[in-house]
């Protein structure tokens, strides 16, 4: 099977490390260095006394254990919760950006100059612990749009903040909710007025660069009346012997007739083919329809991390409101994933919908855990899941736990799954009619992907299609 | 020799998992003919096929195939395809989340690519099909399935002569398409094989029925037994196979 599980996924182009002069504190959690943390920051003082209650609830809270992955300790203390480069950059003005992050961003693909934008993108690059350069900003502000680091938005918006911090992902809500919780750094911040419609992609690029170093970003995103607001996310990290800890917030709010659509792109350092290596990405995203007919929608591809355990998930709290959730999740060697999401319906006539694409390939491991739960109130609320598995080889797994809970007899639900493979025999077919190895791994790949892709922005979905090392020629149409 | 030898295979010697399958092979195939490859089961006819279009699981230990004056044994599997040899699978593997169209298009345009030609457009691609479906008594719909999958053993039967037909190779080797297919649909796979003869093309039929080649003529028939090619003759060997069977054959096998 070895031809066909490296045409899966190309190596790791993203593993080269900038060499920057970084202030780093010492490993280590505690009081201390919260209260570090939030100095630097130079944070209000109900930050700091967040984050320590946060932090508290942490140190009695047991790791969670229930994921189907398997991996060594964490030891908490080994990792150094603060990692920035030496040479602040001041957010008003790129020139005085260090020109090797400019460098780092532009070998990654994501221009901060805003001569070399993307088109209709605007992208807030986070290095280690902190946000280098947000583009943009003025453009945006004209129409009321708020887009920046959180750090800055706790200095400059803290009534927004304080009003929506915590509110969909309480600083006590799960282990590493609480850990991020105590020590975020930095991360986005996002606000869309009532009745309007952000002119602009919203982008965030995650960068880990720095050694023995986590990285615990938080962005809140609110979308107020009657608007809309289009949010993709990107990361990598270089590649280490050493695992690196990942351990995210997300936090959306949609207020009535508000739609948010929040796309991920995750990339971070899968590990060698031994499993060395890799970053453990644990993440808590949760977004709240807390509005009459609001939309969240969640769009994932997530082709890195050595650990996966991310459950990007829906409160459909407002009547008539809807969720969503597509993801690809792809575990290639030694990969393991746990992913999903979870559903929870409150309002009536609230509807999701899920389309979960796993795609196991060497001795991936890739689990879906998903829960739908209808609560009593939620009169006539409509799921429709599908879980799909490929697997590519014969030493991968699929796993597939779906959790339905359903409290109102006027429900709708409907689930389907299904489990293929990429045999040999299918690619000697492809090749008998004149194809290579590549273009059937990648068409049928891509056939598999299909609908998930189509929720990206364009932009996007070429790259999401580019990293499953899909080539993209006569595939238009 | 003439200069119309399509295909000739020497001394094939095919081992599947270590197992020694055909044990000197000859055959020499001309442009516009058509073979029919006989034997009883497990004499090495579909192993001759798959070795011939370059299946991984078969491995060639002694012998030569030159095609088309080509080392053919020395290409991928890619290439002799897109040199023009086809082979329509005995079971054809199914495909999920490629649509039938988007992979004909596909096999069309790599060949198109690898002969200088310009690739088809989807539109162009559509109307160059539209007849060869009617063909073989299909409509559109095919089209935007997945390819083979849940079809019925006859239709995947078909999609491989609509390939053949699409795809228009030099050497067309079918490997037992007959078998399993209703006395009709053979008819229409035979007439779909039968109308694509021409003077710089061949084909091998690789059957156990002598009622294709009632509407299929062979000019050359083949009985190939525990490996090796133990007689060939011309059509009516076909039809003293149908009476007399193949005990007949197995024991000069042994001698020659």
């Amino acid at each position: 099977m070895s031809g066909i599980e490296t045409q899966v996924l190309q190596p790791y182009k993203y593993g080269f490390v900038t060499d920057i002069e970084s202030e780093v504190v010492p490993p280590g959690l505690s009081d201390d260095v919260i209260r570090l943390i939030s100095d630097k920051k130079g944070e209000p003082a109900w930050m700091l006394q967040w984050r320590l209650r946060a932090y508290h609830n942490w140190q009695k809270m047991p790791e969670p254990h229930w994921a189907n992955v398997r991996y060594g300790p964490v030891d908490y203390q080994a990792i150094s919760y603060y990692a920035a480069p030496k040479r602040r950059p001041k957010l008003e003005s790129l020139e005085q950006v260090d020109p090797k992050l400019l460098e780092t961003f532009e070998k990654l693909g994501i221009p901060i100059e805003e001569r070399k934008r993307l088109a209709g993108v605007a992208v807030d690059a986070v290095f280690d612990s902190v946000s280098v350069a947000t583009t943009f900003r003025e453009e945006l502000k004209k129409h009321g749009v708020i887009f920046c680091a959180i750090s800055e938005a706790i200095r400059e918006y803290p009534e927004l903040v304080q009003e929506y911090l915590g509110s969909v992902v309480p600083y006590n809500d799960n282990f590493f909710a609480a850990l991020n919780s105590a020590v975020f750094t930095d991360g986005s911040f996002v606000y869309v007025p009532k009745g309007v419609r952000c002119p602009l992609e919203l982008s965030t690029y995650f960068r880990i660069n720095a050694e023995s170093t986590g990285q615990f970003e938080r962005t809140l995103i609110i979308a107020d009346e009657g608007s809309y607001v289009s949010y993709l996310e990107g990361c990598s990290a270089p590649v280490r012997d050493e695992n690196q800890l990942h351990a995210a917030v997300v936090e959306l709010v949609a207020l009535d007739h508000a739609t948010i659509k929040y796309s991920t792109i995750q990339n971070w350092y899968p590990g060698d083919e031994e499993g060395r290596g890799g970053i453990y990405n644990f993440v808590t995203k949760r977004g709240a329809c807390r509005g009459r007919g609001s939309k969240i929608s969640w769009t994932q591809v997530e082709t890195g991390s050595a650990i996966t355990w991310k459950y990007p998930g829906c409160i459909l709290q407002g009547d008539d409101s809807i969720g969503e959730f597509y993801s690809v999740a792809v575990t290639n060697h030694r990969q393991q994933a746990d992913t999903g999401t979870k559903m929870i319906h409150m309002g009536r006539n609230t509807r999701s919908t899920i389309v979960s694409k796993g795609i196991s390939a060497g001795r991936g491991q890739n689990t879906y855990r998903g829960l739908v739960k209808i609560l009593k109130g939620a009169e006539r609320a409509r799921n429709y899941s599908q879980c799909d598995s490929m697997l590519i080889g014969d030493q991968c797994g699929a796993h597939t736990f779906p959790y339905i809970d359903v409290r109102n007899s006027t429900a709708i639900m409907e689930h389907e799954a299904s489990t293929s493979k990429i045999g040999e025999d299918q690619i000697f077919y492809a090749k008998q009619r004149g194809l290579s190895a590549e273009d059937a791994v990648s068409m049928i790949v891509n056939g598999f992907c299909k609908e998930v892709f189509k929720e990206l922005p364009m932009e996007f979905a070429v790259e999401a299609q580019r990293l499953l090392g899909i080539s993209l020629e006569g595939s238009v149409g | 020799m003439t200069d119309n030898v399509l295909l000739q295979v020497k001394d094939l010697h095919v081992a599947v998992e270590g197992r020694e399958i055909l044990k000197g092979v000859d055959l020499t195939v001309n442009a516009g003919e058509v073979h029919a490859l006989m034997g009883p089961n497990g004499s090495g006819k579909s192993t001759l096929a798959q070795a011939l279009a370059g299946h991984p699981g078969y491995a060639v230990t002694a012998g030569q195939a030159l095609y088309d004056g080509k080392d053919l044994l020395a290409m991928a599997p890619e290439e002799r395809a897109r040199e023009g040899v086809f082979l329509a699978f005995q079971y054809p593997i199914a495909i999920r989340g490629i649509t039938n169209a988007y992979f004909l298009r596909s096999a069309v345009n790599a060949i198109r690519k690898h002969r200088g030609q310009e690739e088809l457009g989807p539109v162009e691609f559509m109307d160059a099909l539209e007849e060869k479906l009617k063909a073989i008594g299909w409509d559109s719909s095919y089209l935007n399935r997945p390819v083979n999958d849940g079809f019925s053993g006859g239709e995947k039967k078909r999609n491989e002569i609509l390939q053949l037909a699409v795809l228009d190779p030099k050497l067309a080797i079918l490997d037992e398409t007959d078998s399993g297919l209703d006395i009709d649909a053979v008819k229409t796979v035979a007439q779909t094989v039968d109308k694509l003869r021409r003077p710089d093309n061949a084909t091998v039929l690789v059957t156990h029925y002598y009622r294709i080649l009632t509407h299929i003529e062979p000019d050359v028939v083949h009985v190939l037994a525990a490996g090796r090619i133990v007689k060939s003759g011309g059509k009516e060997l076909a039809l003293e196979l149908e009476e007399r069977g193949y005990d007949w054959l197995r024991e000069p096998a042994a001698v020659s």
